[in-house]
């Protein structure tokens, strides 16, 4: 039944996303500009870390397309609950579980084809990293999304208007990117930064995929990497999965 | 034959930042199989609080309802499947045809993919929407948008109906196609329908029972000549003038005209 439902509800915003392709696209502009414009800064910079200065800024690069795609993608849910789309689907017996996860799926699947798009651009520039650790940059850019895209939804379930929704979303997206150093790594900082960084859970997620990059896989940054974006996932989905069941307003 | 909805002291209590909101203070209401009931009363009064409660969008605060047999709170699924909503801002997607938006409903309800794909027909041929299942949602007029908002609530064949003000902003003449159109659910089929409206002709027309609520209590109930002559003091008085004095809001002054000089 939760498999059904959810093939349902993913393949229905798949489509809403395939009829847009300009928005499709659109997400991996950010992350593309700093690629093209902020990356050749990088490459005769002393990193203080293995591997070229593009091992280094494509995972942050790859994690930022999450943050900020991921983080937004509640306003999509404000628009529907206007149109009472949300309502109508929820007077159904379709599971509740699924109506979050058909979603968020969606933004997986969307996220992680512009991080492929990203990563060729990358390899383009000159970036060079063994494949498996791409696919696990990608794996992580899947639960990443899938964890903010929940939050986002669930907060989004919670407010009447993008005028509220938009500044809390900016609000905790910027100072998330700058403290968790997906531009440059935390270790070039003074002490405090770098511990203050381990407080946002994507400093941990960021640390894995530059491991990965470089090809470390059985690194102490990839197990608490793994254990944060799993844990950090199960919670996030677990809040959403509350909200779609409980939500009133 | 026991009643298809029934609660008792039903209640909702919204928590606000200026303190609780009692939204709804206790219903206590009985619906029997294939009635349309009228259920009005003055803006804010708790009508589409209580629909929502009875459909499982909102939780109950107190009192309890079952609804074609489920209880509301222990088995919401059940009333889920037994029940039709449409609420007031409908609920498709202006960029998904009509068929699509059909389809993926009998699939929500349940229903194999054929099995879907041929409800989607049955219910446009039913409402006369056939000509325009390829078409955007969007881009269909008011009246043929309401027609689809009860298509997608008549999917799964339910036995009860609730219809939050379908008939707002409708030309008259799409109204009075969609009365037609829910006696002859009942007629047919014998669902029971639960529709709230602030048009009282529509209720005097098409509800074979009222029920009033004000301050989200039922503060009177019967049928529309029950209640015209017990509050209005005639069974020829208007519905209207039934409906303010029932809510005490008093009927409207006589005209004054100014004394020529």
């Amino acid at each position: 039944m939760l498999l059904q439902d959810t093939a349902l509800i993913y393949g229905r915003y798949l489509r809403q996303s395939l009829r847009s392709r300009f928005a499709l696209l659109f997400g991996v502009l950010m992350p593309l500009l700093y690629l093209l414009f902020f990356g050749p800064l990088l490459t005769h910079l002393p990193l203080g870390v293995r591997g070229s200065s593009w091992q280094v800024l494509v995972p942050g690069l790859l994690l930022q397309l999450g943050l900020f795609g991921a983080s937004f993608a509640g306003f999509m849910i404000i628009v529907e609950k206007g149109q009472g789309v949300v309502e109508r689907m929820r007077v159904t017996p379709v599971s509740r579980l699924a109506l979050l996860l058909g979603r968020v799926l969606r933004d997986a699947t969307v996220f992680v084809f512009q991080a492929v798009l990203l990563v060729l651009a990358a390899v383009a520039m000159g970036l060079r990293a063994p494949l498996p650790g791409v696919l696990i940059g990608f794996a992580f850019v899947a639960l990443l999304t899938i964890s903010l895209a929940s939050l986002s939804y669930a907060l989004a379930m919670n407010v009447r208007t993008p005028q509220e929704f938009g500044p809390v979303i900016n609000a905790l997206t910027m100072p998330s990117m700058l403290l968790s150093g997906l531009m440059l790594p935390m270790t070039l900082g003074p002490k405090w930064l770098d511990v203050l960084s381990h407080f946002t859970p994507f400093r941990y997620l960021v640390d894995a995929v530059r491991d990965a990059y470089v090809g470390s896989y059985g690194t102490a940054h990839m197990l608490y990497g793994a254990l944060v974006a799993v844990g950090f996932t199960a919670l996030s989905v677990l809040v959403g999965t509350r909200v779609f069941r409980t939500a009133g307003a | 034959m026991p009643p298809v909805i029934s609660t008792a002291g039903l209640a909702r209590t919204f928590r606000t930042k200026t303190g609780p909101v009692e939204a709804v203070r206790g219903i206590d209401l009985t619906v029997r199989e294939g009635e349309i009931l009228g259920f009005l009363g003055p803006n804010g009064a708790g009508k589409t609080t209580t629909l929502r409660m009875l459909t499982t969008l909102l939780k109950p605060t107190g009192g309890t309802a079952t609804v074609a047999g489920c209880d509301l709170a222990a088995d919401p699924v059940g009333v889920r499947r037994a029940c039709g909503y449409v609420a007031q801002s409908g609920g498709v997607d202006g960029q998904i045809s009509v068929r699509e938006e059909l389809v993926t409903q009998g699939r929500m309800y349940r229903l194999p993919k054929a099995e879907a794909r041929a409800r989607a027909e049955e219910l446009a041929h039913e409402l006369d929407l056939t000509d325009l299942l390829d078409r955007k949602t969007g881009a269909l007029s008011g009246g043929q948008r309401r027609r689809l908002d009860i298509a997608m609530a008549l999917t799964h064949r339910p036995k009860v109906l609730f219809l939050d003000e379908p008939t707002t902003g409708l030309d008259p003449g799409s109204r009075a196609d969609l009365w037609a159109l829910v006696r002859r659910l009942r007629d047919e089929r014998g669902t029971t329908v639960f529709l709230t409206t602030h048009y009282l002709d529509e209720a005097d027309a098409l509800a074979d029972r009222l029920v009033i609520v004000d301050e989200g209590v039922v503060v009177a109930e019967g049928t529309p000549s029950a209640l015209k002559l017990e509050h209005a003091g005639s069974i020829d008085a208007t519905l209207q003038d039934t409906f303010l004095a029932i809510t005490g809001r008093g009927p409207a002054p006589a005209d004054i005209t100014p004394v020529a000089v």
